[in-house]
């Protein structure tokens, strides 16, 4: 299990080295552009791996890549030890009913209540009574610490807030494996770090798997297990919040200034 | 087109969702059809009075309204509206869920966001756009009702009569057929351009847009075709 060090800055030790994600030798194009040219990475399972990288450098992509929602131009994509560029529609929708997945904008469905946003893929997955809905959502709410926003419209809540709901949203199906898109972008620094140390608390609790894409060094700092920073559609280096900030490398270290 | 069809018949049916839509298009747009469809019955009877007193033929205007309304007028006009209000509500509504990830956010979250949102919209449209024209025609033959009782005193019992008597199924089945082609392009058309918007915000204003026209653009070359067919077969 990860653990938070006296400096706030986690354990980098993985003890359980089971892979849930695998990409080898993955390629993008997006548009005659070439996004992700050879990208190698392994996610060992409870681990907090954080990827840096320069906007438009193919973060996002590469997350895309690993729920099926792009598809890789080369290489493979192993998810839970699945092949998911490879699965059939069905496969793949049992593969991402395990996979948990934070947008960058919370994604929360405007046109439902908070209520009606955490039921929506409840109801779709599970075979609950209504009362066993309601606790459940009740129950997210309360770990995100917004139980009384539950008859609220996505339109009435904070930035924060729209991320702490699509993070309850998420976390409800008790995903093995969760990516997290900029999961602070456009927030405060004060939300910024609350957001982290939600991230942190809800990894801690549920013992997730997790990616998260990001540019907010804070955020890095408070969850990393494992730190890649994408340069130029690959993976530059690889290494703890301390080794990357030692880098030789300016580009690297440019993240950490 | 295909794919609607493809997912059309296969479960989930999103029942809870389609009525929701039913709701959305058919009752939030009775208000606006009702106005529009008063006034073009009311403007109708309004211009056909003095030409037609000219030649002594005032007794004809029911019959000419009611024929004029069911045939074209009400389904065209009625069309082109919902062409604009809820062609390019659907447009704006699945594109601004697009640019802002929510469609994405469905896919991931193992629910299939065509059938959501695609085909419950369209086959809303199908079903209450037909319901919305022939309400729109009762209402603008009531409209041509006022205008005849205001400007010559005309009875209700008569101007109905004269409507029922002149209508038949030859004026009435085809121009009701025809609106559930109206319906079903329009929605298609709505939800393809939001569905498939590019990202950015300005494309969800691009999508609304061009649902108005390419939807507007459907209902009147489908009444073309409609008519052709009309005349051939009845």
């Amino acid at each position: 299990m990860a653990m938070i060090n006296k400096s706030g800055i986690k354990d980098k030790s993985v003890n359980n080295k089971e892979v849930v994600i695998e990409l080898e030798h993955l390629k993008k194009t997006l548009g005659g552009n070439e996004v992700l040219k050879d990208i190698n990475l392994k996610v060992y399972r409870s681990e907090t791996l954080i990827t840096l990288g320069k906007s438009g450098s193919g973060k996002s992509v590469t997350l895309k890549c690993i729920v099926g929602l792009m598809m890789p131009t080369d290489g493979k994509v192993n998810v839970l030890g699945e092949d998911v560029p490879n699965l059939a529609i069905k496969e793949l929708r049992g593969i991402r009913k395990k996979i948990g997945f934070i947008f960058q904008s919370g994604a929360l469905y405007d046109s439902m209540s908070v209520r009606e946003n955490l039921e929506f893929p409840l109801v779709r997955h599970e075979k609950l009574s209504g009362d066993e809905v309601e606790n459940r959502v009740k129950e997210a709410l309360a770990d995100v610490g917004l139980e009384k926003s539950i008859d609220t419209m996505p339109s009435e809540l904070s930035g924060g807030m729209r991320k702490r709901i699509g993070l309850a949203r998420t976390l409800i199906l008790k995903p093995e494996i969760m990516l997290y898109d900029e999961p602070t972008t456009g927030l405060d620094p004060a939300t910024s770090r609350e957001i982290s140390n939600l991230i942190l608390e809800m990894q801690d609790k549920f013992k997730v798997s997790s990616v998260i894409v990001t540019h907010d060094i804070e955020c890095a700092k408070l969850t990393a297990d494992r730190i890649v920073v994408l340069k130029d559609g690959v993976f530059a280096e690889e290494g703890s919040f301390d080794e990357l900030q030692q880098s030789e490398d300016e580009f690297v270290r440019g993240f950490f200034q | 087109m295909i794919r609607f069809f493809q997912e059309v018949f296969k479960p989930p049916y999103e029942l809870k969702e389609m009525f929701k839509q039913f709701f959305e298009i058919g009752n939030k747009s009775l208000g606006l059809v009702s106005v529009t469809g008063f006034i073009i019955g009311f403007v109708l009877a309004l211009q056909s009075i003095p030409m037609l007193t000219k030649f002594g033929a005032v007794s004809l205007i029911p019959a000419m309204i009611s024929i004029s309304i069911v045939r074209e007028i009400g389904p065209v006009i009625t069309g082109l509206i919902c062409a604009g209000k809820i062609g390019s509500g659907i447009g704006a509504e699945l594109g601004s869920m697009k640019v802002s990830e929510q469609i994405e956010a469905m896919e991931v979250s193992v629910t299939n966001p065509f059938k959501f949102l695609v085909v419950t919209r369209v086959i809303a449209t199908t079903l209450m756009i037909p319901l919305l024209i022939v309400y729109a025609d009762a209402i603008a033959l009531l409209g041509g009702f006022t205008a005849l009782n205001i400007l010559n005193g005309q009875s209700l019992q008569l101007y109905f009569s004269t409507v029922f008597s002149t209508l038949s199924f030859a004026d009435i089945i085809p121009s009701t057929i025809k609106t559930f082609f109206f319906g079903f392009a329009i929605g298609l058309v709505g939800c393809y351009q939001g569905y498939n918007a590019s990202r950015g915000t300005e494309s969800v204003g691009i999508a609304a847009n061009i649902s108005v026209v390419y939807a507007s653009l459907l209902v009147i070359i489908l009444d073309m075709v409609a008519v052709q067919l009309t005349t051939i077969f009845v």
